[in-house]
């Protein structure tokens, strides 16, 4: 606790300075000090740790743990295989990403129904929910693995393609798509910056860094909560956990990104 | 096989590939809005027929916001019929108020509750009082905005038009039609009117 009360500490101290100096570069540079700063102390391995347990603990009706839980690359095996989703699964028939996978693990080898693998999917800060803890675990496994998500199979195209038309779309109160925010260079919202996810370069810096410890409010955040958030802040109603339409959007971002080493879970503001 | 039987499977297969083709064509705006309609659900005041487009929506979407001069014009004057202008023919509101409206994004959120805390969220995306050091850039700055613009009526009535439906004056912009989209009321642009053009205001500093 220490760790992230320190942190809080000087992200205050920085945003004080970052008031008191010239703008532009100068805060900038400041920004980037702040961030390099608080990755070196962040408390990204709780979470990990956490995941891990989870991960080799006996659970749901079944009483068996994840260890047989194929990610893709065959039962069991974590190594590399966030670096390789989402991805077409045989089983299911379906693209998927880590935390659909995940709540399908859970359902069949644990034998939890859906609605309790996804009852409480986004904790706070108080208690963190166990796909938090799940996702940064089995990320994790995949620091300095190459991304390398395929399109190879028709449904996995499809989904790359569908993601893409999303990314687009404009609908909504405000009349906002994804690239609204994310599609144009330079730009950002206060004093955050905006990667442009349709962009190579902006995939890769920002989806290699997902899962996210938030500094801010000191939570670890997964990809369906981001998605989930920025169709709340673009004034649409709620996706789905999991579904289709978020594991294509996560599948355009991660294709964007192919070639970029994993480095997360990463450290966030 | 003669030429024209030779023309003809030359055809066909010219037919098939083009089928493939169209089956690999990016999902349609009908298409990803049936799968929004399968994969989203309402949420408080976030209700599913968001996801619906309009027509101003579909053609920024389909033409990668840039629509044929022609049409934009168009579809301009009709979102400009769509402003209704305040019936005391007063523009101008009181900037303190709008200064609290241009700093609160909040609003029009499933979060958020119906006529509770809301504002236009200016500074997300504008520069407006030069003293305010956080601001975002994905509209042009509006600082001392009345020095470019001038205060007069007709600058007055453009301010509040533009707020109330940024698209009858660039079809493609990304900024919200507030009034249209009943996100904000009439004193609440009037007010953002004052704050951006009222010679006492920060912005205008």
């Amino acid at each position: 606790m220490l760790t992230i009360r320190g942190a809080t500490v000087l992200g205050a101290a920085v945003l004080a300075l970052a008031t008191a100096s010239a703008f532009g570069e100068n805060v900038r540079q400041e920004i980037k000090k702040y961030q390099r700063m608080t990755a070196e102390n962040s408390p990204v391995e709780l979470w990990v740790l956490q995941g891990e347990d989870l991960w080799r603990q006996k659970r749901g009706p079944n009483h068996v743990s994840l260890e047989r839980c194929d990610l893709g690359m065959g039962p069991g095996v974590t190594k590399g295989a966030y670096a390789h989703l989402p991805r077409y699964f045989k089983d299911t028939d379906r693209v998927q990403d880590l935390e659909s996978r995940l709540v399908t693990c859970m359902t069949t080898l644990q034998g939890f129904s859906e609605k309790e693998a996804t009852k409480r999917v986004f904790g706070n800060a108080d208690k963190p929910s166990d796909m938090e803890y799940l996702a940064a675990y089995v990320a994790s496994r995949s620091r300095g693995v190459r991304m390398q998500v395929s399109t190879k199979n028709p449904k996995e195209k499809a989904s790359y393609e569908l993601g893409r038309a999303l990314f687009h779309y404009r609908a909504g109160s405000w009349d906002f798509s994804c690239a609204s925010c994310h599609g144009t260079p330079g730009k950002r919202i206060r004093m955050q910056a905006l990667p442009v996810l349709s962009s190579k370069a902006g995939a890769r810096g920002t989806y290699t860094t997902w899962p996210g410890y938030r500094v801010s409010n000191s939570q670890l955040k997964t990809m369906q909560w981001r998605i989930n958030d920025c169709f709340r802040q673009q004034r649409f109603p709620e996706p789905n956990y999991g579904s289709d339409a978020t594991v294509a959007l996560t599948m355009y971002m991660a294709v964007n990104a192919n070639g970029a080493i994993y480095r997360g879970p990463g450290t966030k503001r | 096989m003669n030429s024209k039987s030779i023309r003809l499977s030359l055809g066909s297969l010219a037919a098939a590939l083009l089928a493939v083709q169209l089956a690999h064509a990016d999902p349609t705006p009908l298409e990803v809005r049936a799968v929004l309609h399968r994969d989203f659900h309402s949420r408080g005041q976030a209700n599913l027929s968001r996801v619906d487009q309009d027509d101003v929506q579909w053609l920024c979407t389909v033409s990668h916001n840039k629509p044929s001069a022609k049409r934009a014009k168009e579809m301009e004057a009709e979102q400009l019929a769509t402003i209704r202008y305040p019936a005391d023919g007063k523009f101008m509101g009181n900037w303190k108020k709008g200064e609290k409206l241009a700093s609160t994004g909040k609003g029009m959120t499933w979060k958020d509750k119906p006529g509770g805390t809301h504002g236009g969220g200016c500074y997300n995306c504008h520069q407006l009082a030069p003293s305010q050091p956080s601001y975002g850039t994905i509209g042009p700055s509006l600082a001392h905005f009345a020095k470019l613009r001038g205060t007069g009526h007709d600058a007055q009535k453009y301010v509040y038009g533009k707020l109330y439906n940024a698209k009858a004056y660039n079809l493609c912009s990304e900024m919200p039609r507030f009034g249209t989209s009943g996100s904000l009321t009439e004193q609440d642009i009037k007010d953002l009117v004052a704050y951006l053009l009222d010679p006492t205001s920060p912005v205008n500093k």
